[in-house]
Order: C-alpha cells, then sequence, then structure tokens
C-alpha cells in the first residue's frame, strides 16, 4: 500500500471539485485512458478575469483524483497570470507530499493548466505540440522530460519515470532520457556516452578496445583510490581475465569488487555477458 | 480491524487457528534439534515425519518425495537450477509468459546469461485471451535441448488452470524434466501426483493456512536432483539448514485441514465466488472476467471495470475493510498493468481496472453480501470523477 498523506485521502475520498462545466472559458485534456491515467481540467472565468469556478474529471489513482482538487483549490479565485505560475511542487507540497513513485500525478495536474491557458490565448501548448514524442507507451516528449530535468534536478532515468512516466514501459526510450539528462547536465565521461549509443552488436575488436577503455580510465583510477590496482591480463570473447593488485590483492572484499563493482560496470557499459575472472594469483597459460 | 472482509487469499491467507495450535508446543517446550542424538531432540523428528506424511497425503506422492524449504519460491529456483545442474549439456527452458515472478524472473535473468551460468535460450510459451495455454506451440518449442520445462498449474492472478497432464506427458516423451509452480493449486484442487506425469512441484505454506516462511518442493523418486542451499544433511541431503520445526508442523496441520476442505472448497467457495462474479457483472455495466471461467480454481475471479483505476477502487474498498487486489500498473509502481492480462491481450484500459477477489473458506455469506452492497456504488462514483465512459447507455454485462 502506498504510504498516503492523510491530506491525499482527504482529497481522493471527498474530492470538492469533481464535475463538469458547461461552456467553460478554458477547457484541456491531459493523458489518456491507456496510460492509466487522464484529467480533463475545465475553468470558468469571472469579468475581472480571475477564476471563478473550476472542475476537474481525473481517471486514475488515489494520487492522480487528490492532485487534481488539489490543483484546482490552489487556482481559485486567481488570475491566469498568477496561476501559471504554479509548479508541481505547490501541488506536492499542498497534500503534504506524494510517494515518489507517484510524482507523475502532480505533473500531469501543471500540465493540464498549462494546457488549458495555452489553448486559451490560442498559443501552440509547447510540451505537446513543439515537442517529439520520446516515451510511445505513456506519449511523453522531449520539452515535457528536459523541463522536469531541468526544474527538479533529476540525473537518473528512474527519477524522469517518477515523475513523467517516460521510460516506465517497454524502457526501449531510456538511451533517449540518459541524452537529455546529459544534455541539461554536461556529458558524463566520454566513454560512457559512447557506451550508450551503440545500439548494434559490437566487433571483438571493439569490445576489446571498449573494456580496455573502461578499466584504464574508470575502474583502476577508482581501485588506486584505495590503494589497489588492477592489471588487464587477457579477454578470451566475453571473459576478462584480470588481476587484482595493491590493496584490492588481499582484501577481504575482493570477491565483491570484482563481481559487485568491476563486472557489473562492464556488463552495463559493454555487454551483459562479460564474465570477470581473477587471475592474480597464476601467470596467464604459456608463460613460464 | 475487526470488521475486515479478506478476499485476498491469493496473496496469503490467515492461519488456521487449528495450525497455530499445532505448532506453538514446537515454540515452547519442544524446541529440540530432529537432528539430535538424544531422546529429547529425536523425539521432534517424529513430528516432522507425520507433517511430512500430512503434506503426501494432500498432493499424493510418498513422503519421501518432500523436500521442506523456506517459501514457495526456493522450490521453484530449487527445481529449476536442479534440473540445470544435472542437465548441463542442455541450453534451453521452456516457460510461459504468465509465471509468478518466481519463475519468471529467474528464467528471464538465465536467459540473459546471468546467475554465473552459460547463456540459455528460453522460450515463454504464450496463452491465449482466455489466459488458456498454447499446447501447439509448446509442443513446438520442446527440443532435445530443453533442461527443464517449468509451466504454472493455476494462475495466481485470474486462477486459470493450465494442463499440466497434457505439458508433463509430452515432457515425459521427450524425456525433459517437468515442474510445475503449484503454489496456488495446492489445497484448492484435488490432485494425485502418483498418476501425474510431473517430476517436480513447489507449493507454499501461507497460501493453504499455515505461516509464511514455509514450502515444499516435490520431488519425484528418480528424478536426478541438485540441491540449492548447499548445508547439512537434513531433507536426505537434499536441502541443508536447520529444519524450521515450527513451521513443519504448521504447515503439515494446514495439509491435513486442506485435505478436509477440498470438498467444500470447490462446492461451497465456488458457489460464494460465482455468486459474487455474476451479481457483480449484472450489478456494474462494462465490466467482464479475464480468463476462462471454465478452466479455474474455484476461488478466484478477476474483473475488469471499464473506465476506472484499480487503485482507486482498493483503496475505496479498504474504507470499507474489504481486502482485494489489482492488476493496474499504479498499485504496483511499475506503471504498466499486470504481465498476465497483456499476456491475454487484456486491452490496458480494462487492466488498468482489473480487481482481483480471491476467497477462502473462512468466507462467509454475509461478507459476500456486503461486497455486493459496496462495490457497484464505488464503481459507479469512479466513473462520475471520469472523463471517459459517460456516453456508454448502461450496458448488459458482458463476460
Amino acid at each position: 500500500m502506498w504510504d498516503y498523506t492523510e491530506i491525499v485521502k482527504e482529497h481522493f475520498l471527498n474530492p470538492k471539485h469533481t464535475g463538469v462545466i458547461e461552456h467553460p472559458d478554458l477547457d484541456a485534456t491531459v493523458g489518456n485512458l491507456t496510460c492509466g491515467d487522464a484529467l480533463r481540467l475545465m475553468i470558468k472565468l469571472d469579468e475581472a478575469g480571475r477564476i471563478a469556478d473550476a472542475k476537474f474529471q481525473t481517471f486514475g489513482c488515489a494520487s492522480a483524483i487528490a492532485s487534481s482538487d488539489a490543483l484546482i483549490e490552489l487556482i481559485k479565485g486567481k488570475t491566469i497570470e498568477e496561476a501559471e505560475r504554479l509548479t508541481n511542487d505547490d501541488i506536492v507540497a499542498y497534500l503534504g507530499g506524494l510517494p515518489e513513485a507517484k510524482m507523475h500525478c502532480s505533473v500531469m495536474g501543471t500540465e493540464a493548466l498549462q494546457k488549458a491557458i495555452a489553448l486559451y490565448r490560442g498559443h501552440p501548448f509547447e510540451l505537446e505540440d513543439k515537442g517529439t514524442i520520446v516515451c510511445r507507451c505513456f506519449g511523453v516528449t522531449d520539452k515535457l522530460i528536459e523541463k522536469v530535468v531541468r526544474e527538479h534536478n533529476l540525473h537518473t532515468v528512474e527519477q524522469v519515470t517518477h515523475f513523467t512516466k517516460a521510460g516506465g514501459g517497454c524502457q526501449g526510450c531510456h538511451p533517449e532520457i540518459e541524452a537529455i539528462i546529459e544534455k541539461v547536465h554536461g556529458p558524463k565521461a566520454e566513454h560512457v556516452a559512447k557506451a550508450r549509443q551503440r545500439r548494434t552488436p559490437m566487433t571483438n575488436l571493439e569490445r576489446m578496445t571498449l573494456i580496455q577503455q573502461v578499466i584504464e580510465q574508470e575502474i583502476r583510477p577508482m581501485l588506486q583510490a584505495d590503494g589497489g590496482d588492477i592489471e588487464l591480463v587477457d579477454i578470451d570473447g566475453k571473459t576478462v581475465q584480470v588481476a587484482l593488485r595493491g590493496h584490492c590483492a588481499w582484501c577481504r572484499v575482493k570477491d565483491f569488487t570484482l563481481k559487485g563493482s568491476i563486472e557489473n560496470r562492464l556488463r552495463e557499459l559493454v555487454d551483459p555477458q562479460i564474465v570477470v575472472e581473477d587471475v592474480g594469483g597464476r601467470l596467464p597459460e604459456g608463460t613460464a | 480491524m475487526d470488521n475486515t472482509i479478506y478476499l485476498d487469499n491469493n496473496a496469503t491467507t490467515p492461519v488456521a487457528p487449528e495450525v497455530r495450535e499445532a505448532m506453538m508446543p514446537f515454540l515452547d517446550r519442544l524446541y529440540g534439534n530432529p537432528s539430535s542424538i538424544h531422546t529429547f531432540g529425536g523425539q521432534v523428528k517424529a513430528h516432522v515425519d507425520k507433517a511430512r506424511q500430512r503434506l503426501a497425503d494432500l498432493v499424493g506422492c510418498h513422503p519421501t518425495e518432500i523436500i521442506f524449504t523456506s517459501c514457495g519460491t526456493e522450490s521453484d529456483n530449487t527445481a529449476i537450477t536442479s534440473a540445470l545442474d544435472c542437465y548441463p549439456e542442455r541450453r534451453h527452458l521452456i516457460t510461459t509468459r504468465v509465471e509468478h515472478p518466481g519463475v519468471k524472473n529467474l528464467c528471464q535473468a538465465l536467459g540473459q546469461g546471468g546467475r554465473g551460468r552459460p547463456l540459455y535460450r528460453v522460450t515463454e510459451i504464450p496463452v491465449d485471451a482466455e489466459g488458456l495455454l498454447d499446447v501447439a506451440a509448446f509442443e513446438d518449442a520442446l527440443d532435445d535441448s530443453t533442461a527443464v520445462v517449468s509451466v504454472m498449474w493455476a494462475n495466481n492472478e485470474t486462477g486459470v488452470l493450465f494442463p499440466v497432464e497434457t505439458v508433463g506427458a509430452l515432457c515425459r516423451d521427450r524425456g525433459v524434466l517437468f515442474h510445475t509452480d503449484a503454489i496456488q493449486a495446492v489445497g484448492k484442487i484435488p490432485m494425485d501426483l502418483a498418476d501425474l506425469p510431473i517430476d517436480m512441484l513447489s507449493l507454499s505454506g501461507h497460501k493453504l493456512h499455515a505461516p509464511k516462511g514455509i514450502g515444499a518442493l516435490y520431488v519425484r523418486r528418480g528424478t536426478r536432483f541438485s540441491p540449492h542451499i548447499i548445508g547439512g544433511h537434513q531433507e536426505s541431503n537434499r536441502r541443508g539448514g536447520t529444519e524450521s520445526v515450527p513451521l513443519i508442523v504448521a504447515l503439515g496441520k494446514a495439509a491435513e485441514l486442506a485435505k478436509q476442505n477440498l470438498h467444500k472448497e470447490n462446492t461451497e467457495v465456488a458457489a460464494l465466488r460465482d455468486r459474487l462474479e455474476n451479481d457483480l457483472l449484472e450489478k456494474a455495466p462494462d465490466a467482464h472476467v479475464n480468463g476462462s471461467r471454465e478452466q479455474r480454481l474455484p476461488n478466484t475471479t478477476n474483473i475488469s471495470f471499464e473506465y476506472v483505476e484499480g487503485e482507486a477502487i482498493l483503496l475505496m474498498l479498504d474504507q470499507h475493510g474489504i481486502c482485494a487486489s489489482s492488476g493496474s500498473a499504479c498499485t504496483t509502481g511499475s506503471l504498466e498493468p499486470s504481465h498476465v492480462l497483456r499476456a491475454m491481450g487484456v486491452p490496458f484500459t480494462a487492466a488498468h481496472g482489473s480487481i482481483r477477489f480471491s476467497l477462502s473458506i473462512y468466507n462467509t455469506r454475509e461478507e459476500i453480501d456486503k461486497v455486493l452492497e459496496v462495490v457497484p456504488p464505488i464503481i459507479q462514483r469512479l466513473r462520475q470523477i471520469s472523463p471517459f465512459g459517460h456516453d456508454k447507455a448502461p450496458a448488459k454485462s458482458k463476460a
């Protein structure tokens, strides 16, 4: 069961603003049935241009319904210019917090508001109209991903999924989301970026070069920082033979270093079938 | 909560009072180690043997064919890795698209060259719209390089039964080991393993009114076996680790009760389930059952309510003390609805609003009446909030 605050539960069980406004001044729907959540926001303005009434209809989980209700609490009585400044953080704060995996519910709230305002002004809705779809499972654009990455200082694909759902389905767009994160925060080490771009099977030579690069540029400095060292002895297909040196050679957690750190990293960056063996105790065959 | 109406028995079951009573002495004065030479410890062994006999009686096998484990997942893992150890030259696994994670995730890891083993080819057999196994596809997939076939007996989400007898016979013809995850089936439907072509079978205590933390693996006599947990000589050298005597005794008692209640499960519980299902379909328009209604466990129904989302339904049910579960994405945090419903081709729109009710012999007619009173207004209320489905005239239910 999700850890919802009492405020979330109250707005879910007894929402005040559900329903339909006939002939609303602003009206927008975001999300759809397939995605698992959708929100229609309707707003009526008074003569002074303030939000006199607003209603919502939401298909979704408890936090989606509560976020919709909270959105309306927050914008009622405001001018469009004032309402426009609302962020999803305001919704989250109003609700006393949301589980991280449910952040996308609050983002859906602000998205609906921004779309309604854009339509009202006859402007294109940047997040939908101008962007290109990155996540096809949930129809999320690069614009929206970039926005949440920037506004919430997100660094991992998982975080982006929590905020936008992007990448939560077939996972095919993970490299593209990585690319957006790197665009915002600057590139990671060059070999990491190169590894991520690679989609076709590698030749033996490419694989060996990449393994060498990862060990030399990333793993070695990491071990050296702790007084250890590593030597690449041989590469046979997907089996990588290394010798752990220095502190690592007799470290009590050397198996963990070998499998947990080195092998996992090589599997992530080079090939999921990489196996790393420690041959530190013996010399490679053929040498005297 | 005193007024809890527990309809989530495929997740876990309440411990039967008789079971609790049976295990208590072993948490008290009978704390000996069954492996000890002294009388004090040794007397406990007789109780472990009795429990093994009771479990063997429930599934129709010889007591030496039972290995106690810590849970159903350990049984699944043991069975599959044992087969791989025993047939190292065979690099092919067959399973289905709708297995429990205890089988599914292990097979997927093996299919990616994980677990320090060579790379395996994994075939996941599809199911049809009713959740029934594509036996023809299974026959095609079976070949001489197959190390093991792992096909569940009953699906945890829909209750749909797979034809394990047919699958097992095909495996036997080919000389391929057959394992079935029967965690949802044991205690709910009759079975006689002596007469079935099944080599290994997993079961779990907490699905049949024993506590959590105990499972068992049936291994047919003569089947090649390699232990998963290496240690002492316990379980005839097939599973190291001191026996959890209280839990083993509990599982034995639960097995005895399950055998006694098997008829009730298939008559009274099935009747309650049918009443719940039929009434809900009648009272809530645009609802339908996921999975075959014929080839199914007697206690399970999985119903999709269109235009509403499962987590919202569950939380509203929770307000009334009613416990159920959902294949909706939002309940798991995974964003995609259940892999079982997707494998059946249930549209996302329906999968998001799916609710599983799973009953036990402890449920009453009054409880079901209460649920029937509560659920339709909840669906109606959530549909009012939803932007979809308002243009639909209250349709007749379709099954």
